[in-house]
């Protein structure tokens, strides 16, 4: 709902905004506003560029007007956005386990084809503003089209992306409830395959801990919170002491446990699960692997990201169509190609903002 | 520059007021923007590949954010203009860049300030729900 | 082309009833609800802005009579909270960012530059309808069920209580775009449509405030945007970046918060700052001194405005070093500030003062903003307001800068620019008196406040110690005094709407363009786009007062 909200306030941007906005249309109430003024001073200039909005003197004031404009409104963009990469600092540098934990149930391939994708729909962007320069209209809806498409392909990405995190249980909030263990992911057990082995033998050794410590009597009071899981043929480790533990402390002590069942785990077996806060002081249980905490902050920050990205996306292809619609009229030429010129400019900060999402979101060691 | 080989060298000049000969802004050159095209993908490629490589515990993020600015430069530079267009747009673009590092830099200096406490404060009810 | 705007032809007769001016080119509720003429945008917007200002100014009358007891006086404790809230809102969000730029920016800047209209007809109609949306969504939640959380929003109270917050604040987010439409027209015209001969030491200085205005609009007002957003989809969704609770953290929602309502003091009290620069060298009948300083300081607050948002967050849990840093930029703020005090002050040293109603409220903006500003660098010393944070002296502060800033120089330009808009001069002797009450009601309520919370009162408190009681009930007497203050200004206001039109083109003697064409302006404004040939201050010894037509005319025409 806030998002269709939020789309209703920014629509009027790119479309309300420079592109529209100073150009005479060739129809509405704009028009009449124009003439009811023009008669004593249309001069000239204003009947040769039927799209020179009255109140300015030359189509390049006019241009150059509506290209500050849409500067500053892609320096409101940058800004806008902002707040969410602020967000996402202050989270890496606060949780980096989440972040590490998180990135292995993203697609870097799914997000490699959208970046090339946007890339290429960049180009045509670009080479649109040159034809409509030239007047080469054919070439431009052409380009047009293929922006619009890419567009669109990068949309449907994103959809079966997002369809594939929701069947998941990948959600913000408390409704993040993931199908699969980090561990059990091919992207998991692909880059690091021992690590992967070792968390299911910790996992098993639990369960069959916990098997264990249902037999009554024999359980210490601690094993109760499910912290200690301590009871059968090794020494169990001191409740108390456990809860203080350092984070080597407790790595060595899983080993401790695992070492029964898979041998002594190296330094470089374990890492890969503490980086992701699998085991160690920041996962949930300390012997038991598992999510870090608050671990859906990361989906919280990622739907938000590339939600509203993806929304901008949108908005750009909205603006296309028009530009489209427009260009089939053949009307742009060297004096009057600004909407183009805008919606390009815009259409590459859409761009520009998937490049740091890219890296940021997908492609985290 | 490249753009210098083409028909529309001439919009090489047209810097502080982006006037041009034929039209109202520099026309940008197609082999220029294929060409910028193709660096971009590379890049992709290359900030792609190096993520399998272990650079320490932040050189991969200081990697990766560098080819990302490359990218972002060339793009803001050839693809919106910027090469060609008014001065003032560029400072615009770059007094952005800079609000949005001052706006960073602030709170991500404070938040790693008050961190210890928030560490303290959770290790402490850690505690005390221990026992 | 070549004759200077300001020489007589330009300057029309008189205006018979019935003459075609902006007012009267087009009649009909669709002539004025698709308008594109930024003159009519601006009278929709005051308009709209003063009803807003009505209702606010009702919430904090009722606020101030259950303050006149400890304990409950007229409502319960609960509505007490939210109509604080909507108070705050409602003056921050609805009358005082939109108030000067968007009512008094629209009517006068385009002609302060000679222009036609600005630069983008479209996105400044957007603009006026995104405010009538925002306060829409403002209503929603206050007759839902009113947000109770402080117009500050603060997590993790907004995104846990019942109350209606996200209407609310998808308001304030929505308000927000409304404003940066304004700024971002703003800037483009001033860049673009700036006549023949205006450097940009020849703008007015209410252009120079309204552009550093601009600049923050367009800078900070976009981080308000998607922090309300995420706080929206917090209270929706419980994402977890605010909410403790979830694993967020709450004081990076004040760090958000404030890097843009920091700023944004700026942009409600800088228009003022313009205002102000407008009316006193008319009023003086003398040039403005130190032009270039005046200027350049509005430029050296916008920016220094970005740097100094910690100060709201000393007792937040902000880390001291922060703290340092944003308290040391506080400070520097005085310097830009106090220049334009001072250059203000020189101006009129040895001029001729007129004291009609504008300066007489340019000259309680002197003294009430004065107040205001200086008590805000004792709340920037971090030991200080460890004490008077959150207590009443922060609210006689900020009501000091905010209601005697920015609201004073609000009624001082409506004042200035009323005969132009609408063509009508109203009563001055009760304009003058109704300055006057307006000043003493301002004082008698706030500084009372001041004393309260340097003693320990805390804002936003129902109830109260006995001992506070005597000044409480002193500052709710000014709030009715002040109430009747604005009563009385703005019957006479409406009053003189009824009136034939009387106003000449130049009532006040002043020399920017604005007053070298008919009041009210023709609909296009310029006929063609006048060459400047002075500076918006000199000469004023080339006007004289004529006596048939009651306004000043070059001399010799």
């Amino acid at each position: 709902m806030s998002d269709a909200t939020s789309e209703a306030a920014e629509s009027p941007k790119p479309k309300s905004a420079p592109p529209k906005a100073e150009h005479g249309h060739d129809d509405g109430h704009g028009n009449g506003h124009d003439h009811g003024h023009g008669h004593d001073d249309h001069d000239p200039i204003h009947a040769a560029n039927p799209h020179l909005a009255h109140h300015f003197d030359t189509p390049q004031q006019q241009f150059d007007a509506g290209k500050l404009g849409i500067w500053l409104f892609l320096l409101t963009e940058v800004l806008f956005f902002a707040g969410l990469f602020c967000a996402y600092t202050v989270y890496r540098s606060y949780r980096p386990e989440v972040f590490v934990y998180a990135h292995y149930f993203l697609n870097t391939k799914l997000g490699a084809l959208n970046t090339c994708v946007l890339l290429l729909s960049s180009l045509t962007a670009a080479w649109s503003v040159r034809n409509a320069q030239l007047r080469q209209h054919g070439l431009l809806k052409l380009n047009i089209i293929i922006t619009i498409a890419c567009a669109c392909t990068f949309m449907v990405v994103k959809y079966f992306e997002y369809a594939h995190k929701f069947h998941d249980g990948l959600l913000p909030g408390p409704h993040f409830a993931p199908t699969e263990q980090v561990w059990e992911l091919e992207s998991f057990k692909h880059k690091h395959p021992e690590a992967a082995e070792y968390a299911e033998h910790l996992i098993k050794s639990a369960e069959k801990k916990k098997a264990a410590s249902e037999k009554p009597a024999a359980v210490p009071p601690a094993a109760a919170t499910g912290v200690v899981a301590g009871s059968g043929t090794a020494a169990p480790p001191a409740g108390g002491a456990e809860a203080q533990a350092e984070a080597t402390a407790t790595v060595a002590k899983e080993g401790a446990h695992a070492e029964e069942i898979h041998g002594r785990p190296t330094e470089e077996q374990l890492e890969p699960l503490i980086a992701a806060g699998v085991i160690g002081p920041k996962a949930e249980t300390r012997d038991v692997p598992s999510k870090p905490r608050n671990a859906h902050v990361f989906f919280s920050i990622y739907f938000f990201m590339t939600g509203l990205h993806g929304l901008h996306v949108l908005i750009g292809i909205g603006v296309w169509i028009w530009l489209l619609l427009k260009a089939n009229k053949n009307v742009f030429g060297p004096n009057y190609f600004g909407p183009i010129d805008y919606a390009a400019l815009y259409w590459h900060l859409v761009d520009l903002i998937w490049i740091y999402l890219f890296p940021l979101l997908y492609l985290i060691h | 520059m490249s753009e210098h080989a083409h028909d529309h060298a001439h919009g090489a000049e047209g810097h502080g007021d982006g006037h041009d000969d034929h039209g109202l802004a520099h026309t940008t050159p197609v082999s220029l923007l294929v060409g910028i095209l193709a660096v971009l993908l590379v890049l992709t490629v290359l900030t792609v590949t190096v993520t399998s490589f272990d650079l320490g515990a932040e050189g991969n993020l200081v990697v990766a954010m560098i080819i990302a600015t490359i990218k972002a430069a060339l793009v803001v530079t050839f693809f919106m203009h910027l090469f060609w267009d008014k001065k003032f747009h560029l400072i615009l673009f770059l007094t952005s860049v800079l609000f949005v590092i001052l706006f960073l830099s602030m709170t991500i200096t404070d938040r790693g300030e008050y961190d210890r406490d928030v560490e303290a404060f959770r290790a402490a009810q850690a505690q005390a729900n221990a026992k | 082309m070549a004759s200077p705007s300001t020489t007589a032809d330009l300057v029309a007769p008189r205006p018979s009833p019935g003459s075609d001016n902006y007012l009267t080119h087009e009649k009909g509720f669709l002539s004025w609800a698709l308008t594109l003429d930024h003159k009519r945008i601006g009278v929709m917007y005051l308009a709209s802005v003063l009803c807003a200002f009505a209702l606010g100014g009702t919430f904090a009358l009722i606020l101030r009579t259950e303050l006149l007891t400890p304990g409950k006086t007229i409502i319960e404790h609960d509505t007490y909270n939210q109509m604080f809230t909507l108070h705050g809102a409602v003056m921050v969000f609805l009358v005082i960012i939109p108030g000067i730029p968007a009512a008094l920016g629209n009517i006068a800047l385009p002609l302060q530059l000679g222009a036609k209209d600005v630069a983008f007809p479209r996105l400044n109609l957007a603009s006026y309808y995104l405010w009538l949306l925002g306060a829409a969504c403002m209503l929603t939640s206050l007759i839902m069920n009113a947000a109770d959380t402080g117009w500050t929003f603060y997590a993790p109270y907004s995104t846990t209580t019942q109350t209606a917050v996200a209407p609310a604040a998808m308001g304030a987010f929505i308000l927000g775009f409304s404003s940066i439409f304004t700024g971002l027209n703003f800037i483009v015209t001033i860049h673009k449509l700036r006549p023949p001969g205006m450097g940009w030491f020849r703008l007015p200085l209410f252009v120079w405030a309204l552009y550093s205005t601009a600049l923050i609009q367009v800078l900070a007002t976009p981080v308000i945007g998607i922090t309300l957003l995420m706080l929206i989809v917090e209270r929706l969704l419980h994402i977890g970046i605010f909410d403790p609770a979830l694993g967020g953290d709450p004081v990076l929602f004040q760090h958000f918060f404030w890097f843009y309502s920091h700023p944004a003091v700026y942009i409600m009290v800088v228009p003022g700052f313009g205002v102000i620069g407008d009316i006193i060298p008319v009023f003086s009948r003398k040039r403005i001194f130190g032009y270039k300083f005046i200027a350049v300081s509005s430029l050296a607050i916008a920016f220094l405005g970005f740097l100094v948002w910690g100060h709201h967050m000393f007792v937040a849990g902000q880390s001291l070093l922060a703290g340092s840093i944003f308290s040391a930029i506080t400070f520097l703020i005085a310097i830009p500030t106090a220049i334009k005090v001072f250059n203000w002050i020189t101006t009129m040293y040895k001029g001729r003062i007129h004291l009609d109603t504008p300066m007489l409220y340019a000259l309680a903006f002197l003294w009430v903003f004065t107040i205001g500003g200086l008590t805000g660098v004792f709340l920037a010393v971090m030991s200080v307001d460890v004490h008077l944070h959150d207590t009443y002296f922060v609210v006689a502060h900020f009501h000091y800068v905010m209601m005697g800033g920015a609201i004073t120089a609000l009624l001082g330009g409506i004042h200035y620019w009323w005969p132009k808009a609408f063509g009508r001069m109203y009563n001055e002797k009760v304009g003058r008196f109704g300055a006057v009450v307006v000043f003493i009601g301002m004082n008698i309520t706030f500084f009372p406040q001041f004393i309260l919370g340097s003693r320990g009162m805390p804002r936003r408190y129902y109830n109260y110690l006995p001992e506070f009681q005597p000044l409480h009930q002193l500052s709710t007497l000014g709030a009715y005094v002040l109430g009747l203050g604005f009563l009385m200004t703005a019957v006479s206001l409406v009053r003189s709407l009824m009136k034939k039109p009387d106003a000449p083109a130049n009532p006040w003697g002043s020399r920017t363009l604005e007053w070298t064409i008919s009041s009210p302006p023709p609909y296009y404004n310029f006929k063609t786009a006048p060459l400047v040939t002075r500076g918006p201050y000199d000469d004023y010894d080339g006007l004289v007062y004529d006596e048939k037509i009651h306004g000043y005319v070059e001399k010799g025409a």
